[in-house]
């Protein structure tokens, strides 16, 4: 299941890219969500919050915990800079 | 002259800020330039927001509303909110891991260390400084445009505050802010714009909302109901392929040098958490509000000489007298707070990768180098000031500038992936794609100052069924196969340059290798060489290329 993780979740962050190319709305104005809101307009909104959740398992599911230890291994820093 | 108070008032709290920020700071480079690598996970939030709100996703956003219609949300703001946090995700946090452990504080410092070469560092910081420039200039335009227009009084022949005294006000600001407080100051002075914006676009529409007579839905709905307005609420005048070229664009943002130091002087990596979570979120805030008030504009107002101050003329009409003030604010500090991390990241990039790099600091020491980019800071901003001033009538070359900056950056993002992800990569590669992306913004820019709208520069075939390979549309923007954004050739172009230039020259050294991809030579060693070989690197640390 481990190998899979990064599969799914590069389809995952493929599939919300694709989603932004809304073709099926390109010509509607109609329904108003809401009662004001355009669908082209209510949708990307939409795809805003949904980007917003695709971020969140990204964070979840991949984030990169090795960076903390590769920053502090083997530091490299100049210290003059710091002095 | 209420609004002018507020906004004077809010100069007044930047520059008060600035000061503290100077009485906190150290005499070093690393603490006037980075904040010492201190950026809390909040402060990093609404900093880095901050250094990619332009003034144009306030005035901007909603006067292209007014004219192209709902479709700019989607064409600027949702494919930003999903490509900028992704940059940020994979590349941010790479670059934070790198600068904490070998002490970088540009990208440029990176590339040379990375690809064993001072002249493809020179290379990329000659590019990106000539890119950053015309926008630096044109926030400066920009600010002293805005206090001009918000100043001018009915039925005055002048405004109180004039351009040129605008310009001044915000480069000064701008100025003070930085040479005083460095980094510090500047996410500090960020914490106050970012809420500005946040706060701003509820409170317009919430306020217009009720002042409107019959609401927004009724407005609308005429709107949909009028053939010659119908097209606002749908996207059937924009081409499909600008609009998914337009989702190459936020690729620049990584690479803008302001961002990357952004991303140095976060404390933790934890801090990019938040941020790239919070980020769609904050543009929905945003530019939601302003795109939604545009297109109302053409419903409430009709005809209007300037759509650029569709919000200004929405306000003017239906929000109490204070609202413009703080729409001021707001939109002066858009300004400044992009300005001011272009300010810092050019003096920062001139510091390290030229006057330290080629030896300033041992002839004349760490303290003399924070005065020496303080001096730069004024320098730059005092020319900053005068061709703002020289070129007021000829705004236009600054906007074509920074449009194809914004694809130049966009064009460089694979030069950095390339750095990060792939070991095989050479200097080579990187400077046949920075060379690749310099060529085609002189080429681009030339054709779009000495040729027409219309005019086809490659096509194959003739007729109606001609593909059209190069030409410029009815607006003047030179397009591509079609109607594709030049980002689209530029992007990809850039990536094949870096690519073939790297598979046609030597690899980097196996040194510099395990430095970037500790194990990978390692593993290659023991994969030639069978399972009895013992490994050069039993442990290796942690890779920064792993995802």
């Amino acid at each position: 299941m481990k190998s899979f993780k990064p599969v799914l979740l590069t389809l995952l962050v493929v599939a919300v890219y694709v989603l932004h190319q809304d073709f099926w709305n390109w010509r509607r104005a109609t329904p108003l969500i809401l009662g004001f809101l355009p669908i082209g307009l209510a949708y990307h909104a939409a795809y805003s919050i949904l980007a917003s959740v695709t971020m969140g398992v990204l964070v979840k599911f991949a984030w990169p915990k090795h960076l903390e230890d590769a920053a502090d291994t083997g530091s490299m820093k100049d210290e003059a800079q710091t002095h | 002259m209420t609004p002018i108070i507020v906004i004077l008032l809010y100069l007044a709290i930047i520059a008060f800020i600035g000061g503290i920020a100077y009485r906190r700071g150290k005499s070093n480079t690393e603490d006037f330039f980075l904040a010492n690598r201190s950026v809390g996970e909040m402060v990093f939030f609404l900093s880095i927001f901050a250094t990619n709100m332009t003034a144009f996703a306030i005035l901007g956003s909603s006067g292209q509303a007014y004219r192209q219609g709902i479709g700019i949300y989607g064409l600027m703001a949702s494919s930003s909110g999903l490509v900028i946090p992704l940059t940020i995700f994979l590349i941010g946090t790479r670059l934070w891991a790198l600068g904490k452990r070998f002490g970088y504080q540009t990208q440029v410092a990176f590339f040379r260390d990375r690809w064993e070469c001072d002249a493809i560092g020179t290379v990329i910081f000659a590019l990106s400084a000539i890119m950053l420039v015309p926008y630096m200039i044109i926030s400066i335009m920009g600010g002293g445009t805005v206090l001009a227009q918000i100043s001018h009084v009915r039925g005055a022949a002048a405004p109180l505050i004039p351009y040129w005294l605008g310009c001044g006000v915000v480069a000064v600001v701008v100025t003070l802010g930085v040479f005083l407080g460095g980094m510090r100051g500047t996410v500090w002075v960020n914490i106050l714009q970012t809420t500005l914006f946040l706060c701003f676009g509820a409170v317009a529409v919430l306020t217009i909302y009720h002042a409107l007579p019959g609401g927004f839905g009724q407005h609308i709905t005429e709107l949909a109901a009028n053939d010659k307005t119908r097209f606002l609420l749908t996207r059937e005048k924009m081409p499909p392929q600008a609009f998914w070229s337009y989702t190459l664009i936020p690729l620049s943002s990584i690479m803008f040098p302001h961002m990357a130091m952004m991303c140095f002087s976060a404390r933790k990596v934890t801090a990019f958490k938040r941020t790239v979570v919070l980020y769609p979120l904050a543009i929905l805030l945003i530019w939601l509000p302003c795109v939604f008030l545009g297109v109302l504009g053409v419903a409430a107002l009709g005809k209007v000489a300037d759509p650029d101050g569709i919000l200004l003329l929405m306000l003017d009409k239906y929000a109490p007298v204070w609202l413009a003030g703080l729409l001021g604010a707001g939109i002066i500090s858009a300004v400044m707070g992009s300005d001011a991390h272009q300010v810092l990241a050019l003096s920062t990039m001139f510091t390290k990768d030229i006057y330290q790099h080629y030896g300033g600091r041992e002839k004349y020491g760490e303290r003399a180098a924070v005065h020496f980019a303080r001096a730069f800071i004024i320098l730059v901003t005092a020319a900053a000031y005068v061709i703002a001033l020289e070129l007021k009538a000829k705004q236009g070359i600054f906007e074509i500038a920074v449009r194809y900056a914004f694809s130049g950056f966009a064009a460089m993002a694979p030069i950095m992936l390339a750095a990060l992800f792939w070991k095989r990569s050479t200097k080579w590669g990187a400077l046949a794609a920075a060379l690749f992306t310099a060529a085609c913004l002189v080429y681009f820019a030339v054709l779009q100052n000495f040729r027409h709208p219309g005019d086809v520069i490659w096509q194959i075939g003739h007729g109606k069924t001609a593909l059209k390979l190069l030409f410029l549309n009815p607006r003047g923007d030179v397009s591509f196969w079609n109607g594709f954004m030049t980002v689209v050739p530029m992007v990809f172009g850039s990536a094949f340059s870096m690519v073939a230039g790297s598979l046609l020259t030597k690899a980097p050294s196996r040194a510099t290798i395990e430095k970037y991809f500790p194990g990978a030579e390692s593993r290659r060693a023991s994969r030639s060489a069978g399972p009895a070989e013992e490994p050069m690197n039993p442990k290796p640390a942690p890779a920064y290329n792993n995802i």
